[in-house]
């Protein structure tokens, strides 16, 4: 299985939602990841969507039937594009008094940040690849993770075209 | 021009050319069809949701315009779905209007509520909630403008109660704005350079149109196309009426109750050209198998079509009112003798086709269903519409009917719907008054609607229904004969309804024909008579469609008439 992300530009209405994610589970297509927010233009909204595929003929799929909903405007893979993907992601960890130093120095390699502290837990935020997220979790996992909130991966191409202009 | 939304729906589909609306009042459209009342906008009160949806349908498919419907919130818009989930399945242009309840109510599991946008967005093209009722003029022009360019669909339009009585400023817009679509789906020129180049190369092509081909109107340019390089036809079912039947060259109906010659024809053939056509699992059978020695060609305006079932080498992308005429130019320029160049290859498949037409066994006691087709074949004019239902008759419909023209041959091809049939009919007879239309239905569909007789009889809508009566669910009986050891689970009908009695019930005229030699006779003065009929046909009820691809295997793989125990 290959990942990919797709940069999916949607008309910003009601329904449009729906719209998307209805498709990708009556086409029984694998995403890994979605997430949406408003844009530069009013009217726009993106949807990131981060698709597994078997071949091409699959990915080709997925883009051909997205782009067949009347509220998609542009769909770019920007995994075929030079581009910086990014995931956010917040870890509510069991922190004490003894634990609390070693776990400030993971977050420190990780160039994350500590933002809540309580007698108990710390939450940590931190943005990164998905390999890096999964490290940090795998480096954090001795001292407890009491919950995870991932925004699943966003991302942008680099040079300063937009997707709306590719 | 001050109005409330009731009437701005109505002043909207006027300025659509609307003809007639079918449809089923209710709570939540209560002020809509106030305003109908007031406007005496033609409308056809169905006896079910679902004939209101499959009306609209049959209008649209015989039309080539675009069919409407309205029902009420809740269930009234439930009702819908299996006729929305048709058209979608066959690319029928369709507007449907549910009313929803209030805005204020919205959300909260009122009475008659339910999600419609939420449950069709899978089985529309586009769909959308109107809960301002400025919004309304936008909508539904723009819903008209999706539903019939491109691969057309159906558009559902939800609309919650108070909208309709709310007051505003109408103004229709002229043009629609939609970033997302531009309903232009020209393609790329170079594209059928390609085929050019490959028909060149060519020694045994093949033509597969589907119901692209009817649904663009491309059919008579497609028959120049035929006239000019003699390259042999199959046909899927949607596409059948393209050319007719009985003409030399064209195989007939492919896949798994298709002809054996077009089924041989595909698995022989070099190159086969898909024109409107999506290469359902009915017709390719074995993918890995399908079409061995081809390279495939595929004329498709849905771009997500192209490489979704089959690899197509050489795509032509674009909408066939775009490409059929470019082809046809090209076609007329060349200096290729292509009629010269694929004569050997025309003439096997022709006697092919001569050798094994479709057949069955005469009886002299009983009345055969494919005998029956025949018969009303022959005794109809060459502008009759066909309408069928889902099952052996449909099947037997497509390989005895001689179908001559296009959108004459009206039936549920993607979702086979049993009880499309006498509603579809009903609207293909309100668009096509001056047309004969004949619907084929058996004794399993025909009760999936069998309400709509008093639709037919109460607005006098002259539709002859051919009852094959055979006491079975024959095509699920015919799946059992051959893959489940005979054991006739759940489909033997008891047979003590009196179908004639039904109709007469409903207000309708009726006869019975039981006998072979009052087949003829009886069948003739029926379809010469006023006002619809129910001609209720007795037949057999152990009869196998054939020949018959099983499920999934090679299209040369074929159960033959004939080998009949």
């Amino acid at each position: 299985m290959k990942k990919y992300i797709l940069a999916v530009l949607v008309d910003n209405k009601p329904g449009v939602l729906t719209h998307v994610s209805g498709l990708i589970s009556r086409r029984a297509f694998n995403i890994e990841s979605i997430s949406a927010g408003y844009t530069e233009e009013r009217d726009v909204t993106r949807i990131n969507i981060e698709v597994s595929v078997e071949d091409d003929r699959e990915l080709e799929q997925v883009v051909h039937q997205l782009g067949k909903l009347i509220d998609v405007i542009k769909i770019v893979n920007l995994g075929q594009v030079d581009s910086i993907v990014r995931e956010l992601v917040l870890l509510k960890v069991k922190a004490q008094k003894d634990t609390l130093a070693d776990i400030r120095n993971i977050v420190d390699i990780f160039r994350g940040k500590i933002v809540d502290v309580s007698p108990e837990n710390v939450v940590i935020e931190l943005t990164g690849s998905r390999s890096k997220i999964e490290a940090i979790c795998e480096m954090l996992a001795e001292f407890q993770i009491i919950e995870i909130a991932r925004t699943g991966a966003i991302a942008l191409s680099r040079g300063p075209v937009p997707v709306k202009n590719m | 021009m001050l109005m409330n939304g009731a009437q701005a729906v109505l002043e909207s589909l006027k300025r659509e050319n609307v003809e007639v609306i079918f449809g089923y009042p209710g709570g939540a459209v209560l002020d809509l069809y106030d305003a109908l009342y007031k406007t005496k906008y033609p409308h056809i009160l169905t006896r079910h949701e679902q004939g209101a949806v499959h009306g609209a349908d049959g209008y649209a498919r015989a039309t080539g315009k675009v069919g409407v419907c309205f029902a009420t919130s809740g269930p009234g818009a439930t009702n819908l779905i299996t006729g929305i989930a048709t058209a979608n399945m066959d690319s029928i242009p369709l507007v449907c209007f549910t009313g929803q309840v209030t805005n204020p109510l919205i959300g909260k599991d009122s009475f008659q509520e339910a999600d419609i946008v939420g449950i069709t967005t899978p089985i529309t093209k586009h769909n959308y909630l109107v809960k301002k009722a400025a919004e309304l003029p936008r909508v539904i022009r723009e819903a008209f403008f999706i539903a019939s360019t491109g691969r057309p669909g159906p558009v559902v339009i939800d609309i919650a109660k108070d909208v309709f009585t709310t007051e505003i400023d109408y103004e229709y817009p002229d043009k629609v704005h939609l970033p997302g679509y531009s309903g232009d789906f020209t393609g790329d020129e170079s594209q059928l350079a390609d085929v050019m180049e490959v028909l060149g190369e060519a020694k045994r092509p093949l033509f597969f149109i589907g119901g692209g081909l009817t649904l663009s109107n491309q059919a008579e340019l497609f028959r120049e196309i035929i006239d000019k390089t003699h390259i042999p036809v199959v046909s899927s079912l949607m596409g059948l009426g393209c050319i007719p039947s009985s003409q030399e060259g064209f195989l007939g109906m492919v896949g798994m109750h298709g002809s054996y010659a077009a089924n041989m024809a595909v698995q022989e053939c070099d190159l086969l050209i898909g024109i409107g056509v999506r290469f359902d699992d009915r017709v390719i059978g074995k993918v890995d198998a399908f079409a061995p020695k081809a390279r495939i060609v595929h004329f498709e305006v849905d771009k997500a079509e192209i490489n979704k079932n089959v690899v197509a080498d050489f795509p032509v992308v674009g909408d066939l009112r775009w490409s059929m005429p470019i082809f046809a130019s090209l076609l007329r320029e060349s200096a290729v003798d292509y009629k010269g160049r694929y004569n050997a290859w025309r003439s096997h498949v022709i006697e092919m086709n001569g050798t094994h037409p479709f057949e069955y066994t005469t009886n002299n006691n009983y009345i055969m269903p494919q005998e029956l087709i025949e018969k009303v074949s022959q005794l109809v004019d060459d502008d009759t519409v066909i309408v069928t239902d889902v099952g052996q008759h449909q099947m037997w419909a497509a390989q005895f009917f001689n179908s001559r023209k296009p959108r004459q041959f009206l039936t549920s091809g993607g979702l086979g719907t049993m009880g499309y049939g006498l509603p579809a009919a009903l609207g293909a007879k309100l668009g096509q008054p001056d047309k004969k239309v004949v619907l084929f239905t058996g004794d399993g569909s025909i009760m999936m609607n069998c309400q709509e007789m008093s639709t037919a009889a109460d607005n006098n809508i002259d539709v002859k229904v051919v009852l094959l009566h055979n006491r079975v669910l024959g095509m699920v009986t015919q799946w059992q004969r051959m893959f489940y050891g005979k054991r006739y689970s759940q489909t033997l009908l008891g047979g003590k309804t009196d179908f004639v009695k039904l109709a007469e019930a409903m207000g309708m005229a009726a006869c019975r024909i039981e006998k072979p030699e009052d087949l003829e006779p009886m069948l003739k003065d029926a379809l010469n008579s006023d006002g619809p009929m129910l001609i209720d046909v007795m037949l057999p009820g152990n009869e196998d469609v054939l020949p018959m691809v099983a499920p999934g295997a090679c299209l040369s793989d074929m159960v033959l008439g004939g080998e009949k125990e």
